[in-house]
């Protein structure tokens, strides 16, 4: 007796080489990775969002973090702020984002420049899996 | 802008608008859920807020 399996396999919308490009797109800039999947809606809102988020971190004398291994703590937080591509490179190459520690606003402008980058990672992962077909 | 309010509300909207519209796929559930958790976000701010305030006794 054979047993019909009821699970729906889902169909790829992109090949393996196109889902590199679309998470290398969505990681350098937010939402370009949807774009290129052809969800202009959902594209539209991240690049705004994100990079607003990033603004505003930068504009509250946020820092964006270097990678120093001997501080676990800022370790994460700058691999957080890398979530942001090319904003994150720009920001580094201009010397900007070297943040102010004894402004008041300095710990909110973390908040937010950290938290636009780690939102970037889930919109990275959203495309991968509109690229696999699974949403 | 040092307001923590001000700034906390920005924050959970920008937020909040983010997930709506990884969670979601139709622009109304989007607006509905984002809302819903802008919505959250602030209660929770405030409800926590409030239970702070006597501290530290």
């Amino acid at each position: 007796m054979t047993t019909k399996s009821t699970t729906v396999e889902p169909t790829r919308v992109a090949s393996e080489g196109t889902l590199v490009l679309v998470c290398l797109l969505a990681w350098a800039l937010p939402g370009a990775g949807h774009l290129w999947l052809g969800r202009r809606q959902k594209a539209v809102v991240f690049m705004a969002a994100l990079l607003i988020m990033f603004g505003i971190g930068l504009l509250l004398a946020g820092r964006v973090f270097s990678m120093d291994l001997r501080e676990p703590l800022v370790a994460l937080a700058a691999v957080a702020d890398m979530g942001l591509g090319i904003p994150w490179l720009l920001t580094k190459m201009m010397g900007a984002g070297e943040g102010t520690v004894t402004a008041a606003t300095y710990e909110y402008g973390n908040c937010f420049l950290i938290v636009a980058g780690l939102l970037n990672f889930l919109v990275i992962l959203d495309a991968f899996d509109i690229g696999m077909g699974r949403k | 802008m040092t307001s923590h309010f001000a700034l906390m509300v920005v924050f959970a909207l920008l937020v909040s608008t983010v997930f709506a519209a990884l969670l979601r796929d139709d622009p109304r559930q989007q607006i509905r859920t984002g809302a819903y958790m802008f919505g959250v976000f602030l209660a929770v701010a405030l409800a926590f807020g409030w239970l702070m305030y006597p501290l530290p006794l």
